[in-house]
């Protein structure tokens, strides 16, 4: 098992027909993906390299049975393309784009979040990837492998790079899950956690991390009652100077609280070790791995 | 973006929050003229990024033309903490019978707008909230919903606003959300927000801090941006479309990815180095903005050696390598660079560098053998350069007031 996508996802990419969109619906698909269709409004009828396109995302799940959609829309169109998925039944929306205004993210967020059958992942996040089963998004695929490490990050290259030093470790992966360095993220670290923690084929979790907001402390807590699995913990940041934004919205340090250091209190105090370096987080979990086979 | 506070106060007012008549002067003259034509007694009012203004002497009360010429002529060009005065705001000198404080804050974590109100305005509403936390009323709003007239009664009655004030409180603050929404706001904070002596609400001062990823659809506030208080070379980074932030030490640092580049910092400075700077070159980097972010990197003096820490995904590690070579025909940097390449075409990319075979610069394969490769060609090219990782230790003290918290923290 995997999370998130796995060998039934059926994906619709919104935006289809746009340079990335066709690029990355297309590595997807290479990949093994099942990419049912795609959406363009007034391309309805087109297909790109025998993906049919529609206007409208209903007709795509009406026509294709599409369950997960993908959205790499530009900015100023991305919140109402999420909100369309939503509306059209999509059980799950991906939502790559960078740089959606906050305030359009935190309707979209509060209107899905009344909607229990729909869960958003993103925006601005690398996607999810399942390895040996299904890609969606922009994550470098052949630097993975299928396993047991269950991989849930705020930001797109560090999980690469932290994934490749689990890789170099010899560990393989569950899923991958980018959950994006917005301030309004729609899936948290404790949604993705839980989810883990109830895939049977995941026995490690590894939680990447970085400063600003409060979401590693309030998954800290959460690992505290909830997870039986165990975490090893990444925070970036620790030399980010306080009151600079540091490239994600996200990544800002306000004051004291949301600092690197108060983030790895937090989950030390509850007894999830923290990693200092990515290649320290692959030796605790190969440390970790080792005691679960001794 | 945050703006000025007279730009604050025109945003307020184009919303219907009562602020007090006033005019932009970047000249004594100019602000003589704007104070005869205001009336005596007027304020003449600093306008800068930067809190401490009224202990800087940067607010003065003018009873007439004299005394307003005079701080006028003292005003501009004064030094605030480090940065120049270019502007003044002169305003109606106000009748203040009681100071309230109001704020509405973009709340990441609940994911709501919350809005703050206190009768204890006028001072650090941080050490409000730490002395008393019970008198600042808050309440989060549902962004679906909106502002109601509940709401604004919750919140006056909350925080024992005198009676008669409650409804033009109320219906400021009910203004004041509306600002927030259509300006598309992650801070608006009002403080003091005055009462007069003839019982009239209003704004006498303005914070706003508006987003950045809105801007394209208020393009009259985009052209508010203040490059006063900017450091010349993030100005110019943000102008070539890069995140580049400013650091002490002498390592400079270009990543892709937000994320990995805090990491790169992290890693540099745990091996002993000092990073100059912050610089995501972004996803899908093109060649030419790599050899815009060198040219950013190296204006920076400090700099005794640069790494290049790179994990494509959507980046293709051949264009960075055909950036770096352009960069190098370009700029001919003198000081040594450390390349790990890793990811999406990353052979095609080593293969380039190592055909170009440029000048000092040293491949490394991995994040830790590079940064620590960095940080000892960094050490050799100075005398006494600061090694010591600046690691910020934070106090572990927690409030909930989010971003204006986080503002007075700055000084404000």
């Amino acid at each position: 098992m995997s999370i998130l996508v796995g060998t039934d996802t059926k994906l619709c990419v919104s935006g289809i027909t746009g340079r990335e969109g066709t690029f990355h619906a297309m590595n997807n698909r290479r990949y093994g993906t099942a990419v049912v269709s795609g959406v363009t409004p007034g391309k309805g009828g087109q297909d790109v390299e025998g993906v049919p396109v529609f206007d409208t995302l209903h007709d795509a799940i009406a026509e294709t049975g599409a369950n997960t959609a993908m959205i790499f829309v530009p900015p100023r169109f991305a919140a109402d393309s999420i909100l369309e998925a939503e509306d059209a039944g999509i059980e799950l929306i991906i939502a790559i784009t960078e740089g959606i205004p906050a305030h359009d993210e935190l309707r979209v967020y509060n209107h899905i979040a009344r909607n229990p059958d729909v869960r958003l992942v993103g925006p601005n996040c690398p996607g999810i990837l399942s390895p040996g089963k299904a890609n969606v998004g922009i994550i470098p695929a052949s630097f993975f492998s299928e396993g047991n490490v269950g991989v849930v990050s705020r930001s797109g290259t560090l999980t690469y790079q932290i994934g490749n030093e689990l890789a170099q470790a010899g560990f393989g992966n569950s899923t991958i899950v980018g959950i994006g360095g917005d301030p309004v993220p729609g899936s948290s670290f404790v949604d993705v956690i839980a989810l883990f923690e109830a895939d049977p084929e995941t026995e490690l979790i590894v939680m990447a991390g970085e400063i600003g907001g409060s979401a590693e402390e309030e998954a800290a807590e959460f690992i505290a009652e909830h997870v039986s699995k165990p975490v090893v913990a990444y925070i970036a940041g620790f030399t980010a100077p306080p009151g600079k934004t540091m490239g994600h919205a996200g990544a800002i340090v306000s004051g004291t609280a949301g600092t690197a250091v108060a983030k790895q209190e937090a989950l030390e105090a509850r007894g999830v070790r923290v990693g200092r370096t990515p290649t320290e987080v692959a030796q605790i979990a190969a440390e970790i791995a080792g005691a679960l086979k001794a | 973006m945050d703006l000025l506070e007279y730009q604050g106060k025109q945003l307020f007012a184009r919303h219907g929050v009562p602020v007090p008549s006033g005019a932009p002067a970047t000249t004594v003259e100019e602000a003589v003229a704007a104070a005869d034509e205001i009336g005596y007694p007027c304020v003449v009012k600093a306008q800068v990024q930067i809190g401490g203004r009224g202990k800087a002497g940067g607010i003065q009360v003018a009873k007439d033309r004299t005394e307003a010429e005079a701080h006028a002529n003292a005003i501009i060009g004064m030094d605030i903490r480090g940065l120049t005065v270019h502007e003044v705001w002169i305003e109606a000198a106000s009748d203040i019978a009681a100071e309230y404080y109001a704020s509405i804050v973009f709340d990441r974590a609940a994911k709501r707008p919350l809005v703050l109100l206190s009768t204890q305005g006028g001072m650090d509403i941080e050490e409000v909230a730490d002395r008393d936390p019970q008198a600042i009323a808050r309440l989060h709003v549902d962004p679906l919903l909106g502002f109601q007239d509940f709401h604004a009664r919750r919140l006056t009655f909350e925080a024992g606003v005198d009676a008669d004030v409650v409804r033009p409180i109320g219906a400021l603050l009910t203004r004041l959300y509306a600002a927030f929404v259509a300006e598309e706001a992650m801070l608006v904070e009002v403080n003091p927000l005055i009462v007069t002596g003839d019982r009239q609400v209003m704004a006498l001062d303005a914070k706003v801090t508006l987003d950045d990823s809105s801007l394209f659809r208020h393009p009259d506030n985009a052209g508010l941006r203040s490059t006063d208080g900017e450091d010349p070379q993030e100005r110019m980074a943000r102008e070539r479309g890069l995140t580049y932030v400013k650091l002490d030490g002498n390592v400079g640092i270009l990543g892709n990815g937000a994320g990995l580049v805090m990491s790169t910092l992290d890693v540099v400075a745990q091996a002993g180095g000092s990073p100059a700077n912050f610089l995501d070159a972004g996803g899908g980097s093109k060649a030419e903005a790599i050899t815009s972010a060198v040219e950013v990197i190296l204006s920076n003096d400090n700099v005794t050696a640069v790494l290049f820490n790179i994990f494509g995904g959507i980046t293709r590690c051949d264009e960075v390598a055909r950036g770096l070579i352009e960069a190098f025909r370009q700029v001919e940097p003198d000081v040594p660079f450390v390349v790990r390449l890793d990811g999406t075409n990353d052979a095609e990319g080593r293969a380039l560098l190592a055909e170009a075979d440029l000048p000092n610069v040293h491949a490394e394969s991995t994040m830790l053998d590079a940064a620590r490769r960095v940080v000892e060609l960094a050490g050799a090219g100075t005398d006494g350069a600061p090694t010591s990782p600046t690691v910020p230790v934070g106090e572990g003290r927690e409030t909930d007031l989010g971003a204006a918290d986080a503002r007075r923290e700055a000084g404000e």
